[in-house]
């Protein structure tokens, strides 16, 4: 009976199934879907030449990189774009001392409160304090960039696909729209206050290219040129820092953990191998099982 | 229940006598997964499944109740509250990345437990209500998992809350009365999150009172074994405890390795992006996913596209995605044949493998994938595949199929003879025992 029951369901859920399958079918020859401009032009990210000096399995932060992309987050990003989750304090995991994260969070105003009247008003950043927002509210923000919102930073290179290698070329990825791409699709040409990116989702960024250039920003004494390129490595490493401050102590933690459970793992079989020992050679009677 | 022969638990120390007077826990150990459990000889590396997944239960709740005192249940702060364990709290990235990454090894394990009691028929009499309180505590899972993946408010969690919770608003009539009601609004806000956190915290208690009825109902019967022979005497069975703690020590190890290598080498790689993107009830993902765990069923949902007579397609896809895990609370009645193993069914053998499983994977990789013509065809392809496999299919070998050859017992599949045996030592091709 039960059977027979499911039989009949298992056959409906078939037909059903089929039928959406016909349907479908149907629709997909009679009008096939057309490609878009996304499917032809997006490029998939592939990050800098070598990779980041933070990849591998061993790799540290390169601190000097990570000063040098905050540098730039400071001077060019942190216009437009906030990093709400981090705080000055943390600024002492890329290698500032004490003296200054303190220098440092002073550079900031951060929204405070004037100790003689009360009012809300920009004080200078104490390490305790996170980075402040550079716009009011997101209406600002929609306001000051072509109705798009710029996104906040802090977890940038997590929260896109292959994010490190994305934000990189995003960062350097910005060109010329290719004129067969306008001929085949009008539509997608770049609007007025948009610039032509194949690594954003959509073809057209409402960010102007950040990054220009030498001179834009100095890195100090012993630094590496400041190109666009090296910047937008700089800067790339430094959001994947923020994103992922914990990354070189968790590789380094789970080495420790691996070691230990491989070592605990060859003892556990060469243990099972010996309890096993007593089970085996044909001996399968009580004599071998209740000796122990 | 257990077999004659079990070692019987003897008391030797004054607090053992004394604990064993009053309230007998060590006995219950020692006849539960102690040297008084007889086990089959022959079990292979399959049977390590069922104690990891107690396993992963285990550390999905010690990581949970750390994250659950660091975590706030509040759309406005839960996102924050998350970064903040992630950030702030000592080891708390440790904890979090623990119990995202333990949530999908419990799956990997369960479902290796599941397709091996598929595999092996372990749902056939007498180990029906096993099988069903096995298929009782995939659900709880199921419903923990989802709940779970909406906690930290992140644009997956806010609208795989809203696309799950509005399966239910295809009932007819009632449909989106359930759906408010279970959301506690009209769309997934503050009601919500703090039910769900509050049901995530409570399920795996109730997963953990039902694993113990699993674990009794199994004691009854005892643990099958690869040749699908019932136990006939002593020298088929091994004590529990050393010969399968031991084993299942070993199994332990290597299962942690592979476990924490994701944990700290690469713990995002099976979540997806758009969840470090806090919840945003006015930008739509441009592809809503649930975890890995889902993606076949998520397929069989979408898999149907076109209104069937009057039913809508889209209650028909619910139907069907509810329908394809319950009908594996049938198959104890559904698949008929007297022979358990797979190893001695050539047509049953040769339907999972090349029938079942691939249509698991492609549903799977479908369910995944952004929506597309061909995996939306694949996905129904492989629907009705799945359906017919377990519905007519099964039913319709278990008449037709003619067994191979089985051994008399396990010890002859063990040693390759059998003193008891009437027929004498039978030729082992189809022995699957310890190759």
């Amino acid at each position: 009976m039960i059977r027979i029951f499911g039989i009949l369901t298992g056959l409906l859920f078939t037909v059903a199934v089929l039928w959406s399958f016909i349907v479908d079918t149907g629709a997909a020859i009679s009008e096939p879907a057309p490609e878009t401009a996304e499917e032809k032009y997006h490029l998939y990210p592939k990050g800098p030449e070598g990779g980041f000096a933070h990849e591998g399995l061993f790799a540290k932060w390169d601190t000097a990189q990570l000063q040098r992309g905050y540098q730039v987050y400071k001077e060019v990003c942190s216009a437009c774009h906030s990093l709400r989750l981090v705080a000055f304090r943390n600024l002492g995991e890329i290698g500032y001392d004490e003296g200054q994260v303190k220098a440092e969070a002073a550079s900031w105003q951060v929204p405070g409160v004037d100790p003689n009247t009360g009012e809300a008003t920009m004080v200078e950043g104490s390490p305790t304090d996170y980075f402040p927002k550079p716009y009011a509210n997101d209406i600002a923000a929609r306001a000051a960039n072509n109705n798009a919102i710029p996104p906040d930073l802090s977890l940038i290179t997590k929260a896109r696909h292959d994010g490190t290698n994305y934000v990189y070329d995003l960062l350097t990825g910005y060109r010329e729209q290719p004129a067969e791409l306008v001929e085949e699709f009008p539509e997608a040409k770049t609007a007025e206050g948009q610039y032509y990116n194949p690594f954003f989702h959509s073809l057209n960024i409402s960010m102007a290219p950040p990054l220009t250039g030498t001179g834009q920003v100095t890195y100090g004494e012993g630094n590496p040129e400041p190109t666009i390129e090296q910047m937008a490595e700089d800067v790339t490493a430094f959001l994947a820092w923020t994103a992922e401050p914990t990354l070189v102590k968790r590789r380094q933690t789970g080495w420790a953990f691996l070691l230990f459970l491989v070592f605990a793992t060859v003892l556990a079989y060469f243990s099972k191998k010996q309890v096993w020992a007593r089970a085996k050679g044909g001996d399968v009677g009580e004599a071998s099982v209740k000796e122990d | 229940m257990s077999f004659p022969w079990a070692q019987q638990y003897e008391p030797k120390y004054g607090l053992t006598k004394f604990l064993d007077e009053k309230l007998p826990l060590p006995r219950l150990v020692y006849n539960a997964v102690g040297a008084g459990y007889p086990v089959p000889r022959n079990l292979s590396y399959f049977w390590n499944f069922g104690v990891l997944a107690g396993f992963c239960l285990v550390l999905q709740i010690v990581t949970g109740v750390v994250l659950a005192m660091h975590y706030a249940p509040n759309t406005l702060v839960a996102f924050d509250s998350t970064e903040h364990i992630m950030r702030n709290v000592n080891w708390g990235w440790l904890m979090r990345y623990a119990h995202a990454n333990g949530a999908s090894a419990f799956f990997v394990v369960v479902y290796i437990h599941i397709f091996r009691g598929l595999y092996y028929s372990s749902y056939k009499a007498p180990r029906e209500m096993i099988w069903l309180l096995g298929v009782v505590i995939f659900l709880l899972m199921m419903a923990t998992a989802f709940m779970g993946y909406v906690l930290p408010w992140g644009q997956m969690s806010y609208w795989g809350a809203k696309v799950i919770t509005g399966l239910f608003g295809a009932i007819p009539l009632v449909g989106e009365g359930i759906q408010n009601w279970l959301l506690g609004g009209f769309a997934p806000d503050n009601a919500a999150l703090n039910r769900f956190f509050s049901l995530h915290f409570l399920l795996p208690f109730v997963i953990a009172g039902v694993v113990i009825l699993h674990i009794w109902a199994l004691h009854i019967p005892g643990s099958s074994n690869p040749t699908g022979v019932e136990v006939k005497k002593e020298s088929d069975t091994l004590p529990f405890h050393p010969y399968y703690t031991a084993k299942d020590g070993f199994g332990l190890g290597v299962f942690l390795i592979i476990y924490f290598a994701f944990v700290f080498f690469m713990p995002n790689a099976l979540g997806h992006p758009d969840n470090y993107i806090p919840a945003n009830p006015l930008s739509t993902p441009a592809n809503i996913v649930p975890e890995w765990y889902f993606w076949p069923f998520y397929a069989i949902l979408r898999a149907f596209t076109a209104d069937f007579f009057f039913v809508p397609a889209k209650l028909m896809g619910v139907l069907a995605m509810f329908a394809s895990i319950l009908v594996w609370f049938f198959l104890p009645w559904l698949d008929k044949s007297p022979v358990r193993s797979g190893h001695y069914r050539p047509l049953f053998r040769k339907f999972f493998w090349f029938g079942l499983i691939p249509a698991i994977v492609v549903l799977g990789y479908c369910g995944g994938a952004h929506l597309s013509t061909t995996t939306i065809l694949l996905s129904q392809i492989f629907t009705a595949y799945y359906f017919l496999h377990f519905l007519v299919i099964l039913p319709i070998i278990s008449l037709i199929e003619r067994p191979e050859p089985m051994p008399y017992s396990i010890t002859e599949a063990v040693l390759g003879h059998d003193p008891d045996s009437k027929l004498g030592p039978k030729p082992t091709t189809a022995s699957p025992a310890k190759a």
